[in-house]
């Protein structure tokens, strides 16, 4: 159970977590390693009897090992679970432990590399940690077969307790754990039948960790405190792809507590022995940039020019090539009158409520990185990189980390190489904590890029799709690869190609065309289907209302046609929960919307009213298909705060640039949902026997398009770009 | 120039500046990390610790002014406070980062109005920020803490076996 997981072992990986797999694979190359090399990095580490991913200590408490970044997700107690229910574990004595980064043992089996993204910790554990648990309950059962002299068969655990009925014998796992750790492990642990599951799917899956957050003493990378520590601050770049061209230090150094002064290749870094001193150090340089390669365009002007590609106004060329990512039927032959419609998406800061920050410390041959690490493999390999070693001499210890919602998943992990570049200039074993203040972390990019979306649909003589015409502008994500540009990067598109309404569409031309930009990209929280949702859901109010149809009874046809299912399935839950078609008598409007992401399926049907033109949300009914749910309480809670995520980007996100500069700096200008905004969700779970899907994103882009609805079922007034209120 | 800060009922010196806002002498100087920063101008309420009693933006607060004051910080209420009992029934956390701040908050509303209204609860918290969404269970917790019937029923339960 030891065995590394190839990538090529993966079935069932998505199209994004392949391409992440290959890109990081060639990433290894950059370094002179072969993606074989990567798989064994760091792969020194010893294991305990029951393998890498349990641990069970004298006292009978049970450690499960999580491969996975806990930021939120409450993956951590859905992982637990999974091996509590095969291991019959006493749930109460389980607890959870960050793994080391070590790809060869704790790869996400759905990249290749050590990592946690794509809504997949929990899909991608399913079978490896229901293993893990069966293999260690098969050492117990051995254990107590062998003492007691009796047949293994007739062994029972529970809670944690070993059982012989027929001679009255029991024991606890920790009575019995010197005789199970001589156990040799099954090679094919038998695993249970999920209709005897007792822990899986109830409400005693509770998250493991919210004493430690609610005390205070949850550590997170900015509460690091080691000997002989130095605090670090960056003036960066007002524009992106500017450069130092000189700079004066001699303000920052009389600053008390200021250490030194280095130039790093991102900027002017500050090192001191507190961080109010790194700050006023960082704010009494001088520097001066160099913005001959600077991105100076205003985001008007790039979004202007993304239309213009749009509506041929700007012809594509050699370089820059419409790409198609659903086509059938012959366009030419769509005939009658089209609907058209425009949707605009502004850049979008991650804003996690911790900025970005990293510890390292940098010696002879080691580098030690302690820090929320969300793709520890990628963050060893540009580690790696910088200070000239091998990738397995970088040692990751991962913390908590205060939301990324994509942000720590980031293929230069920029601000891990800033950090790792200043500690190398320290040197000497040194840690030096890098900390982003809120203005740098706002500034720094990687946004979700800006898109725009054209959409031209004919009907047919019952007032369904007949032919569907789709045009997406937007900046490639995946060109940021080590990999460079792909073909077609899935990302951009994924959510519009698959829908089922284009499937139920007998001509469709859907294509994409990704022009280059100075700005900084980065996957945000659901990834394409942050604007993909809103581009069909907001389409198909709009056609439901030409065809003078009800916008449930309207996709419910779609979903049929199309032969899908699951939408119909969560559409039909959502729908029967919050009694549509119910009229706006109390007061509320209700919009509704249904999105797939990461395998799992979301409806929802909010109810809004405008306010000052403002929209206010009521409650918001939930449905979701994730197969097998394992903790419905954290299925809900991520549907809460999905919901929150991408209500607060629909409602007020906007990163604009002007002359290239970034005009929003804090909570001030880069206004986000408060108490007062947030709506109930209610969470309803379609029970599925499938194996689990993700849960983290796909509650997240279904809201903007549900509001949207409603705002046009109130007013007959689509909307044609994010966010609603406009600063 | 040393000074001394009465924080947690204990009297501390401190060797910071008197310009250095009272966060980061919590983080920094007495190693008091439950405190976070989240955006450094009292926007984001993460560094809300309690001053006299009152709820406080400790990032924009130097401690030049706080030679009399009594200071509270989440480490203060010892991990079974009514409080932090409901955020841990009802699994309020998620990422975590911010509810310190938005516990120091609800522990400062809940001491100067046992029964709080809603409004009360707007007026608390609409200072804080969370980026994980969990607003509606920070309502339901306060409101359990309050011994408050919740407005909405809990959800979701488990769905059917298949």
């Amino acid at each position: 159970m030891n065995a590394p997981v190839k990538p090529s072992d993966v079935a069932g990986a998505t199209r994004r977590e392949v391409v992440v797999a290959a890109t990081l694979a060639s990433g290894a190359l950059l370094v002179g390693c072969s993606p074989g090399d990567l798989l064994s990095v760091g792969a020194k580490s010893e294991f305990g009897a029951f393998g890498p991913f349990v641990r069970i200590d004298p006292d009978g408490v049970v450690t499960v090992v999580s491969k996975h970044i806990e930021f939120g997700q409450g993956n951590h107690a859905g992982l637990a679970a999974i091996v509590a229910e095969e291991l019959e574990a006493d749930w109460s004595k389980v607890r959870v432990e960050q793994a080391p980064a070590i790809a060869k043992v704790y790869a996400n089996t759905g990249m290749g590399v050590q990592g946690t993204g794509g809504s997949s910790a929990i899909s991608n554990s399913w079978e490896q940690l229901r293993k893990a648990g069966a293999s260690a309950k098969a050492m117990f059962v051995e254990a107590a077969a062998n003492k007691w002299n009796a047949p293994a068969g007739e062994i029972t655990v529970k809670d944690s307790v070993v059982s012989h009925a027929g001679s009255s014998k029991s024991a606890t796992f920790a009575e019995l754990l010197p005789d199970a750790a001589k156990v040799t492990p099954p090679t094919t642990p038998t695993l249970k039948d999920p209709k005897t599951f007792t822990l899986i799917g109830t409400d005693r899956v509770r998250r493991k960790d919210s004493q430690a957050k609610s005390d205070g003493t949850a550590r997170f990378t900015q509460d690091v405190q080691l000997p002989n520590m130095l605090v670090a601050m960056v003036a960066h770049a007002p524009r992106f792809g500017a450069k130092v061209a000189s700079f004066d230090s001699t303000e920052a150094k009389k600053i008390p507590g200021v250490v030194e002064v280095y130039e790093i290749p991102s900027g002017v870094a500050v090192v001191a022995d507190s961080t109010w001193a790194a700050k006023k150090g960082r704010d009494a340089l001088a520097v001066k940039w160099n913005e001959d390669a600077a991105e100076k365009r205003s985001s008007d002007a790039i979004l202007a020019s993304y239309k213009d590609l749009a509506s041929g106004k700007t012809p594509a060329t050699d370089k820059l090539k419409w790409q198609a990512f659903e086509s059938k039927g012959d366009i030419a032959k769509a005939t009658g009158e089209a609907f058209e419609a425009t949707y605009d998406f502004p850049y979008l800061a991650h804003a996690a409520m911790e900025p970005m920050n990293c510890v390292a410390q940098v010696s002879l041959g080691k580098a030690k990185l302690t820090f929320g690490s969300q793709i520890p493999t990628m963050d060893q390999l540009n580690t790696a990189k910088i200070v000239a070693m091998l990738p397995g001499a970088v040692e990751i210890e991962t913390l908590f980390a205060g939301g990324s919602f994509g942000r720590r998943a980031n293929f230069q992990s920029d601000y891990v190489a800033e950090c790792v570049e200043i500690a190398k200039k320290v040197g000497k074993d040194r840690p030096v904590k890098l900390i982003w203040t809120r203005e740098d972390d706002m500034a720094a990019g990687y946004y979700r890029p800006i898109v725009h979306h054209t959409v031209r649909v004919t009907l047919d003589k019952d007032g369904y799709p007949a032919s569907w015409r789709h045009r997406i502008v937007t900046q490639s994500i995946m060109k940021g690869s080590p990999m460079g540009v792909p073909e077609l990067d899935e990302t951009a598109v994924e959510g519009a190609k698959g829908s089922p309404y284009l499937k139920a569409t007998p001509i469709v031309d859907a294509q994409l065309i990704q022009p280059e930009v100075g700005v900084p990209v980065l996957w945000w929280r659901s990834v394409g289907a942050t604007h993909t949702a809103f581009a069909m859901e907001h389409t198909i109010d709009q056609l439901a209302k030409k065809a003078g149809k009800d916008p449930v009874e309207y996709r419910r046809a779609l979903y049929t046609k199309a032969g899908a299912n699951r939408h119909l399935a969560v559409l039909n839950l959502a729908a029967e929960k919050a009694g549509w078609p119910n009229t706006a008598a109390d007061g509320w409007t209700r919009g509704v919307a249904v999105h797939e992401s990461f395998g799992s399926v979301v409806a929802q049907i909010a109810e809004v009213k405008l306010e000052g033109g403002v929209p206010k949300l009521g409650k918001v009914v939930t449905a979701i298909d994730c197969g097998t749910a394992i903790s419905p309480d954290q299925i809900a809670a991520q549907m809460e705060g999905g919901t929150c995520f991408g209500l607060s980007g629909a409602m007020f996100g906007q990163i604009t640039l002007k002359d290239g500069a970034v005009e929003q700096a804090n909570f001030d200008t880069y206004r986000v949902l408060r108490n007062t905004e947030a709506p109930t969700v209610e969470t309803h779970i379609v029970p599925s026997g499938a194996a689990p899907s993700g849960v983290g994103e796909p509650g997240t882009p279904v809201i903007a398009p549900a509001v949207a609805n409603a705002i046009f079922a109130m007013t007959g007034k689509p909307t044609s770009s994010l966010p609603f209120v406009k600063a | 120039m040393a000074m001394t800060l009465d924080v947690n009922g204990k009297p501390l010196s401190v060797k910071a500046a008197p310009d250095t806002p009272l966060l980061w002498v919590l983080r920094d100087e007495l190693q008091l990390t439950g405190t976070k920063y989240g955006c450094g101008i009292a926007q984001c309420g993460a560094c809300t610790v309690l001053v006299d009693g009152q709820p406080t933006r400790s990032c924009v607060t130097p401690i030049a002014g706080l030679a009399a004051a009594k200071i509270s910080t989440i480490e203060s209420l010892g991990g079974a406070h009514p409080v932090q009992a409901a955020w841990v029934k009802h699994d309020v956390p998620q990422c975590g980062y911010c509810q310190s701040g938005q516990i120091m908050s609800a522990v400062a509303l809940l001491n100067q109005t046992p029964k709080p209204s809603d409004a009360d609860i707007d007026g608390a918290m609409d200072g804080h920020i969370c980026r994980c969404g969990t607003y509606q269970r920070i309502r339901a917790a306060i409101k359990d803490a309050a011994g408050l019937a919740p407005t909405t029923p809990l959800l979701p339960v488990a769905p059917a076996k298949v």
